[in-house]
């Protein structure tokens, strides 16, 4: 701990996290599938056996095959092919991109949106705030898939209304962190001196203020792109979310539904195990985290 | 008490206002109104009657009163599809998927409220990490993944438990229902099991957390000092104190297994709300959307009101910290 002692505080903090993460090795575990599908969701076409949208590859003779067939040229379907020849390894690759890419992405606009209106809330307070706490009350009152449902039954399908969606059912969430943070901070002296200074107030907010609120908001950041993946694949397998030519790990499943009476397991049980391995590593290694940064249950 | 009760009731109107006027937004402002509540093989005549009837010739507020008005007196539109109003249609599809969510959150409740209460009494032993653990697989499931996969089991692979539909409906004391039959029992659990598992980890955890907040407490140091077995303490002052945020959550979420529902429905093809509303969504019958979003928001609010005021009576804490 000496050793650690002159770092500043956040990197502390992070040390901490990283040391907690470690010292489980569920989360450890859990960690290290999440980078493992991180990287293969990068890498994807470089790993995939083949391009599952080039129409030109797939083969309709080769269509429904069970895992560990052989094609004709010579390719082994470890994980058998869907409806259109199409090799589900490679379909599943391709879904975890897709998958992840949205999750991630809404996660981070709604981390922004959220910190933003957050940190605005904590530091006027008053009316402002009273106002921003009563829409977050609001929409943290509404499930998740009931207001995503809502806007996408009227809206429609399509990508960036599923982005859309993730946004508005997430950003309370973190606004309601960085608002409980920021108050906490707001009365300490670094902040006074700021202010005696005549720093600005975007410079205030940004610079001073948001880097000490930040390790709660990276926790619930993980868990909500968990579930903004689930979400997604949820609302996808509904029809209402991504369009076909986007296929996510969702659409994937979708696909398997159909064909899951007449005994083809493969289409839907391997692209849901990838989802579900993906959920649970984050969801894991962030609890982990929320564990180490709510003392009041106590540290094991 | 009253002035309790008088602010929620504001404030459940004020969320309502605002539900309708998204809803109505959405169809009126950025859609086309004629387009999506005017079927496509209407006559011209019919086209007017409706344009009249909806007052779409008129200003957009003016519009937001008459629709405001109309679902007041429960006219939300007639679908396009059943020929019939919309409202007709959800109420007949609603027991359904009350059945269906009642069943789930008995599951849930009689499952994760022992489950949690061994993990807390217990924290951190191995039956307690096996527990969290699983409560997080159980949180990691999607939903409808795991209704597939539970179909793929019991009914493809083993033949226990039929995949589909309600089954035969019995009646009981004037209510129709399939917990009646046994038929109807077995086609109820799979959708029941599938729509319960999320709420089922979210119990255990509620539950866990509570007994590990509750216990290190003075009254149970007192309750014990006094002699009271420890099976007393748990079950009777303990438990007591639990349910108070359990029966909070259980009512918000109540709500949500109503809107999860249409998940589980469209999975296992339970004639409810949820299916109807996927169906419609695909069949562009949109005053069925419409209508299914106002009654299911109206639902879940009517919900929280009921909770928030069942909290007020047990904890008595929510009452006067409210006043002062």
């Amino acid at each position: 701990m000496s050793a650690l002692s002159f770092l500043s505080r956040e990197d502390a903090l992070s040390a901490r996290l990283l040391r907690g993460i470690a010292s489980s090795p569920k989360a450890l575990f859990g960690g290290i599938i999440c980078l493992i599908l991180l990287l293969t969701a990068v890498l994807g076409p470089l790993l995939t056996p083949q391009n599952p949208y080039d129409l030109a590859v797939l083969d309709i003779l080769d269509a429904k095959l069970p895992p560990g067939s052989q094609s004709m040229d010579g390719l082994t379907y470890w994980l058998g092919t869907d409806g259109q020849g199409r090799d589900m390894l490679s379909a599943m690759i391709y879904g975890l991109r897709t998958s992840l890419g949205v999750g991630l992405f809404s996660g981070i606009v709604a981390l922004i949106v959220g910190t933003v209106l957050g940190l605005i809330a904590a530091y006027y307070g008053g009316r402002i705030d009273a106002l921003i706490m009563r829409v977050v009350d609001l929409m943290l009152g509404l499930p998740t898939i009931l207001v995503a449902l809502m806007l996408l039954a009227l809206l429609g399908q399509g990508l960036w209304k599923v982005v859309f969606a993730l946004v508005l059912v997430q950003w309370a969430t973190f606004a309601r962190a960085v608002r409980s943070a920021a108050l906490v901070e707001k009365n300490k002296d670094y902040i006074e001196a700021a202010v005696t200074l005549g720093i600005s107030t975007p410079r205030i907010l940004l610079g001073h203020l948001l880097p000490n609120c930040l390790p709660p908001l990276i926790v619930i950041g993980m868990l909500q792109v968990a579930n903004a993946i689930s979400a997604e694949a949820t609302l996808s397998f509904l029809g209402i979310g991504l369009p076909i030519t986007q296929p996510s790990l969702g659409l994937l499943i979708a696909n398997g539904y159909q064909v899951l009476m007449s005994g083809e397991y493969w289409i839907s049980v391997y692209p849901g195990l990838l989802l579900l391995t993906l959920v649970f590593s984050i969801n894991i290694t962030g609890d982990r985290c929320r564990e180490i940064l709510n003392p009041r249950l106590g540290e094991r | 008490m009253s002035v309790f009760v008088i602010r929620r009731l504001m404030q459940s109107i004020a969320v309502l206002v605002v539900t309708a006027l998204i809803v109505f937004l959405g169809v009126y402002a950025i859609g086309d109104p004629i387009e999506m509540l005017i079927s496509h093989d209407a006559s011209p005549a019919e086209r007017a009657q409706v344009i009249l009837s909806l007052g779409l010739d008129r200003p957009l507020w003016q519009q937001f009163f008459t629709f405001c008005w109309n679902a007041l007196h429960g006219d939300l539109g007639r679908s396009f599809v059943f020929n019939k109003p919309t409202i007709t249609l959800i109420f007949e599809r609603l027991p359904a998927t009350l059945e269906l969510t009642l069943t789930g959150l008995v599951f849930a409740l009689a499952l994760g409220i022992p489950l949690g209460l061994i993990s807390g009494l217990k924290p951190n032993s191995v039956t307690d990490e096996a527990i969290m653990t699983g409560s997080i697989l159980g949180f990691s499931l999607p939903g409808f993944w795991q209704g597939m996969m539970l179909i793929m089991i019991f009914s493809v692979w083993l033949g226990w438990l039929p995949s589909t539909g309600r089954g035969e409906m019995g009646s009981f004391l004037g209510i129709h229902s399939s917990l009646f039959t046994l038929d109807g029992l077995k086609h109820l659990i799979l959708p029941a099991i599938n729509l319960s598992l999320f709420k089922l980890s979210l119990v255990i955890r509620l539950t866990r957390t509570g007994v590990r907040e509750t216990m290190p407490l003075d009254f149970v140091k007192f309750a014990r000092a006094k002699g009271i077995s420890e099976r007393r303490i748990v079950f009777v002052h303990v438990l007591k104190n639990i349910l108070i945020p359990l029966i909070t959550v259980i009512g918000m979420e109540l709500g949500s297994m109503l809107a999860f529902a249409v998940v589980t429905e469209t999975i296992f093809a339970w004639p409810g709300i949820g299916k109807l509303l996927i169906d419609s969504i695909m069949r562009l019958d949109r005053p069925v959307v419409v209508a299914y979003l106002l009654v299911i928001v109206s639902l879940f609010i009517l919900i929280n009101f009921a909770v928030d005021i069942l909290y007020s009576l047990i904890d008595p804490r929510v009452r006067l910290g409210d006043q002062s």
